[in-house]
């Protein structure tokens, strides 16, 4: 792999551009494959990143029905915190919060991390009250937020009505180092990096079946022949019920539909990320200018991937409430993703009824963040075949015994 | 946009009339049941990409709660059915059965 740098930017310049490489091959699949992970979403790919890195497995496919990055990871707010309540979900959250800070570097892809803070407004008591829990509960995890007041918020975000009609702002948890990133740039980035270890990434190719003899699985049947396999990585999201199926095992996740919108580009008016869960709204500004704007859930099973009409309603309103200047900007693009929610909206890495088959899935509507340390976890789950610190929590086994990590409660719904 | 017909009332609506209440025909596992059991009922989910059989509330209506067969790939609804029951009528079955030959759905099919 050609490493991109600004000499290599030179060079190509001096030579019209001949030079590029692609930037990763597209390999026909091979009959085996010491590991299979089957979506290259974020998840799947940085899993199979961190197999080559961290334990030097490399005899890798990464099986997509679609184009790599083309589910949930191209299709979110782009919105990237740790202030969760509990530790296991701090931990894991983190983990990926400070590895995205360093990402560029380590993948030689500009994913544009943009720790530009964070701000969950509070606005009613009860949230003020769940806020300052949240933020002594991260000095003890060692994450960095504050409670600040409303003069702060208005400080830090001048297009905001503190005093909306419905709902004052009374505060909001702050999270400094939290922000945005180029989420196709996470995929693309993590891709290239796969590739370049040899590892084959095979798009086009959905699985229809997965194949299992005494308790094993020994590989999958896709749209584009068998595959045989050591060890099989289910990474997919929205879609993990259906895998699931195959396999002949359910899981304690559905699936919904989530949305989102862009309004056209406007001059730079917002320089954090504000959530405003009690209202339901969420806005950052893209690079580019635009209003990235996240929407609410549909409150049925759903593999649509785009969502219902009136949530648009419900968010608009919301923000306009929240942004008065929301409501002089046209909408340019609505688009909807399937996120596979648990009851207790933390997320399942973990084993499954299969032994050498593992699973990453349930992050519902807040999952992009976690790409990293998600992936991280991931890896040396199925590389030990045991799950390591980051993830022991997050076993299915946790709703058989009980063991919640109770985000719903902390973070309502959230991105 | 999903429109479902309420068996009570026979008014139609769009979604927003409705309430969805998850899963149907979830069989209750109460206390001295086996963990195993209990998170069968309490956790486990079909979550199917098809056929999906599944209880809704006509919450800006008559308020009742009905059952629903539906498609969670195309939001086709192939018929409502009363809450009074713990499977799905023969002629619910049917309909399913003329627009999704082979479905399966748990031990109903
Ligand atoms: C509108 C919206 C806004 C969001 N906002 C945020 C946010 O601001 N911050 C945040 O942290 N998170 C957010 N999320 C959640 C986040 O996008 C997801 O949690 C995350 O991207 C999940 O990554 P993944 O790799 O697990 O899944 P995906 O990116 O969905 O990847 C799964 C892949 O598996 C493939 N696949 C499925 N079935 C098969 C099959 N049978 N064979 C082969 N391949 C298959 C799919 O095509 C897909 O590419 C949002 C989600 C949505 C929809
Ligand atoms: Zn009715």
């Amino acid at each position: 792999m050609r490493r991109y740098s600004a000499f290599a930017i030179a060079r190509e310049a001096a030579r019209y551009h001949s030079g590029w490489e692609r930037a990763w091959r597209s390999p026909e699949p091979k009959k085996k494959y010491d590991v299979i992970i089957v979506g290259a979403g974020g998840h799947g790919l940085a899993t199979a990143f961190y197999l080559g890195k961290n334990f030097g497995i490399t005899n890798v496919a990464i099986l997509e029905k679609g184009w790599l990055g083309g589910g949930n990871t191209g299709r979110n707010t782009t919105i990237i915190r740790s202030n969760y309540l509990q530790d296991p979900s701090a931990a894991i959250y983190e983990k990926a919060r400070s590895l995205y800070e360093t990402i560029s570097q380590d993948l030689n892809y500009n994913v544009m991390f943009s720790p530009r803070g964070v701000i969950m407004l509070a606005q009613t008591e009860h949230e003020v009250r769940g806020y300052r829990r949240t933020a002594h509960a991260n000095a003890l995890q060692g994450v960095q937020t504050e409670f600040i007041g409303p003069d702060r918020v208005k400080e830090l975000v001048p297009i905001i009505n503190l005093d909306g009609p419905r709902y004052p702002v009374l505060g909001g948890l702050w999270q400094a180092r939290g922000g945005t990133a180029r989420h196709d740039a996470v995929a693309w980035g993590y891709a290239r990096a796969c590739s370049d270890m040899g590892m084959d990434i095979i798009q086009q190719c959905e699985v229809t079946a997965v194949r299992s003899a005494n308790g094993k699985v020994t590989g999958v049947e896709t749209s584009r022949g068998e595959i045989a396999c050591d060890k099989l990585g289910l990474v997919v999201a929205g879609n993990s019920g259906h895998l699931a199926q195959m396999a002949g095992f359910r899981l304690p996740m559905e699936s919904v539909a989530l949305q989102a919108l862009v309004s056209e580009p406007i001059k730079p008016c917002m320089d954090v990320v504000v959530m405003a869960n009690t209202v339901h709204g969420y806005l950052s500004q893209s690079d580019k200018g635009e209003m990235v704007i996240g929407g609410g859930t549909d409150g049925f099973n759903n593999y649509t991937q785009r969502g219902s009409f009136h949530h648009i309603e419900e968010t608009v309103r919301a923000l306009v409430e929240t942004f008065p200047m929301v409501s002089r900007l046209k909408m340019l693009r609505q688009w909807g993703g399937i996120v596979d929610v648990t009851g207790d909206r933390s997320p399942v890495i973990g084993k499954t009824p299969l032994g050498n088959c593992f699973i990453n899935a349930g992050w519902g509507t807040g999952g992009f963040k976690a790409i990293p340390g998600g992936g991280w976890a991931t890896a040396e789950l199925i590389a030990k075949a045991e799950p390591g610190p980051l993830c022991a929590e997050f076993g299915m086994n946790r709703f058989i015994e009980g063991r919640f990590i109770d985000e719903s409660v902390a973070a309502g719904v959230a991105h | 946009m999903l429109i479902l017909t309420c068996p009570y009332c026979g008014v139609k609506g769009e979604e927003t009339e409705f309430h969805s209440g998850g899963e149907a025909h979830l069989k209750r596992f109460g206390p001295g049941s086996s963990d195993a059991d209990f998170e069968q009922y309490l956790f486990m989910r079909e979550n199917p990409k098809g056929v999906h059989l599944e209880r809704w509330r006509h919450a800006n209506g008559c308020g009742k709660w009905f059952h629903a067969a539906r498609c969670t790939v195309t939001l086709e609804v192939f018929g409502t059915y009363s809450a009074q029951t713990t499977e799905p009528p023969q002629h619910i079955r049917d309909a399913i059965s003329a627009r999704r030959p082979g479905w399966t759905w748990r031990e109903f099919s």
